[in-house]
């Protein structure tokens, strides 16, 4: 099985996120950046299922050259090879479905996996996009019915199905009050979620390794697509703040003031 | 006349999403300011009761689409009808509940309609065609302003951030629509395995209690202030990843967004990811050990202690003063 995946690169979850004064963006300075969580998971997925079905699993990263930062990532965790679409400028997910498309359309794979949504812009579209544009089938959201903490995660068991006939993929979906499970004909696009895997770290080998893995370089201008943004940021600003609140110093003073000031009992 | 299209949803008992009535009020919101009509579309193999349960609250038309593919829920059956939908009556927005269907939808429906999309929108501003969208990046540590460059607009819209539509309004006309045949989905619904609960839904519940890594695994103490509360329970995501509780009671910027009058947040240190589903809620109560957790920031009350003693003796004080 050929699997894609994707490796978006984002600022770390962990960083403190402010706006810059006058609202034009983010401060960068003092950010760390890594791979989209979503997406190690997307990554991880793809490694478990080759490795139960044989394939390969290449990854695509679009940004400026930094990216190949996540890319090499990728690839240290196992990987095949890299695409990387060299794009500095901002980007929105009609413009990174459409890249995406053009190099599915290249690659031809059986099964494209990305993650739900990038932390950053937390859109949640691209993969959609991606699978209607495509005509393919789309299972958002995989998840799987055990935890993380279960036997088969330990095993690195694949969450997600392929049926025997090689044609079909079971994914079980998080959704409102409870989990659904879809079949998907191949080829499709599957949209991670984090209770699907636990992502591996690169290992000493793996890095060594990931340094030989090629990374072609394509471009939005090549792949015949227009990045123009349909989606604009027009300002960015800080939140509302909430006011500060109060520490009690027990229980019976919680309870009064639940009671009497907040009036919410 | 410029048209607002909001997308009904179903539950899986087939009653009305109520996310839906605040995405109806939302698509109201966005009417006004755009000088446009709102239209709502109801897909179901039978759309009649829900189209009788929505025809007062506030929609010019609703569009109904049956067919027995609408049965159960799949993007690759419902996108091509709504899009359809979309085209023939010319609507210039269309938009959901920024629930899981929601937001499985509509970017596939954008797609189809070549349209650019805002995803759970919490505020629109603007007027006519110049509409700006209000929305939270970075787990809402940034509040965005932004436009959408296509003629034609998608979104999902954050339920608690508007009210639900009330009733009395005047009736909605109600119009079948026959959307043509769709290819053969390539995706085939296999089943949905419903966690059942007889607290009330997460994201209408008046009160929440929530727990966290705090509660090691055991939510005894949180389900009995809950339950002595008539209060749903949410849990942090390290609590749902552990598969202490279900996946479904996760609160956060990847888990639900509530806004109840009361939240308890028990044994949950405060990541920015689970203030992202929590922040909006009008009285927050921290119970946490360790006075330096952040989500002490946030809360209008917090107690520095043991959540296992201290659920219990407010539970016992809620209890006594009934
Ligand atoms: C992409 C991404 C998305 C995420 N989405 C979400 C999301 O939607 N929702 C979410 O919640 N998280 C989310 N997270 C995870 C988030 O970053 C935190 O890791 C998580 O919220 C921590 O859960 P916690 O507060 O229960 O655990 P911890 O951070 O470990 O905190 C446990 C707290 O319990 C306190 N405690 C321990 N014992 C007791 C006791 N006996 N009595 C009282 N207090 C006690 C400790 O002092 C500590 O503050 C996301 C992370 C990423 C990277
Ligand atoms: N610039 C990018 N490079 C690689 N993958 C991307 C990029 N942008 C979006 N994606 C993928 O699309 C998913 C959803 O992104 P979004 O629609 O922006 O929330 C991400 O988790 C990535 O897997």
């Amino acid at each position: 099985m050929k699997i894609l995946v994707t490796a978006k690169r984002v600022e770390d979850p962990e960083s403190k996120i402010k706006v810059k004064a006058d609202g034009s963006g983010i401060v960068q300075e003092g950010l760390k950046y890594k791979m989209n969580p979503f997406d190690e998971i997307a990554v991880e997925e793809g490694l478990r299922l080759t490795a139960k079905h044989g394939g390969e699993v290449v990854v695509v990263s679009i940004g400026p050259k930094d990216v190949q930062e996540q890319l090499r990532h990728a690839l240290a965790m196992g990987a095949a090879r890299a695409v990387w679409v060299n794009h500095p400028g901002p980007l929105d997910p009609m413009g990174a479905a459409g890249l995406l498309q053009k190099v599915v359309e290249k690659e031809k794979p059986d099964l494209c996996i990305l993650g739900k949504q990038s932390i950053d812009d937390d859109q949640g579209q691209t993969g959609q996009y991606l699978a209607e544009w495509l005509g393919w089938s789309q299972g958002t959201f995989a998840s799987k019915l055990d935890s993380l903490e279960s036997e088969a995660e330990k095993a690195k068991a694949p969450a997600i199905e392929l049926s025997a006939d090689g044609k079909t993929l079971q994914v079980v979906r998080e959704v409102d009050s409870g989990l659904a499970t879809l079949a998907c004909s191949l080829p499709a696009v599957v949209t991670t979620d984090l209770r699907l895997n636990q992502p591996r770290y690169a290992s000493l080998p793996g890095i060594m390794k990931a340094k030989n893995k090629p990374i072609e370089e394509l471009t939005p201008a090549g792949l015949g697509v227009d990045v123009g943004l349909q989606v604009e940021v027009l300002r960015m600003s800080p939140p509302p703040p909430r006011k500060a609140g109060v520490k009690v110093g027990d229980v019976q003073e919680l309870f009064q003031k639940l009671k009497n000031e907040a009036k919410v009992l | 006349m410029s048209i607002v299209l909001i997308v009904a949803e179903r539950q899986p008992d087939g009653q009305l999403r109520k996310a839906t009535l605040h995405a109806a009020a939302a698509g109201a919101d966005l009417a006004a300011k755009a000088g446009a009509e709102l239209h709502l579309a109801i897909l179901a193999e039978d759309p009649a009761p829900l189209a009788e349960r929505l025809k007062d609250c506030g929609a010019k038309v609703i569009h109904t689409l049956a067919s027995p593919s609408f049965a159960h829920y799949l993007a690759e059956t419902y996108a091509p009808a709504v899009a359809e939908l979309a085209k023939s009556v010319g609507a210039s927005f269309v938009g959901a509940a920024a629930t899981a269907q929601g937001r499985d939808l509509l970017p596939r429906v954008a797609a189809r309609l070549r349209a650019a999309m805002a995803s759970d929108v919490v505020g629109f501003s603007g007027a006519g065609t110049d509409i700006v969208f209000t929305r939270p990046m970075w787990a809402g540590a940034v509040i965005s302003d932004v436009k959408l460059k296509t003629a034609i607009k998608a979104f999902t819209i954050r339920a608690t951030e508007f009210p639900a539509a009330p009733a009395g309004k005047a009736p909605a006309e109600v119009t079948a629509f026959s959307a043509p045949a769709a290819p053969a989905s390539p995706t085939r619904f296999v089943d949905f395995k419903e966690v059942k609960s007889a607290r009330p839904e997460l994201t209408e519940a008046r009160i929440v209690v929530s727990g966290g890594r705090g509660t090691k695994g055991d939510f005894k103490e949180v389900e009995a202030l809950a339950d002595e509360l008539g209060a749903a329970v949410g849990a942090s995501r390290a609590a749902c990843d552990a598969g202490w509780v279900p996946n479904d009671w996760q609160v956060g910027q990847t888990g639900k967004v509530v806004a109840p009058q009361l939240y308890v947040a028990a044994g949950i240190s405060g990541a920015i990811q689970h203030l992202a589903g929590m922040k909006g809620s009008k009285v927050i109560v921290a119970i946490n050990k360790d006075p330096e957790a952040p989500i002490f920031q946030v809360a209008d009350y917090g107690i520095v202690g043991d959540l296992f003693k201290v659920l219990p003796e407010l539970r016992a004080a809620i209890h006594g003063a009934k």
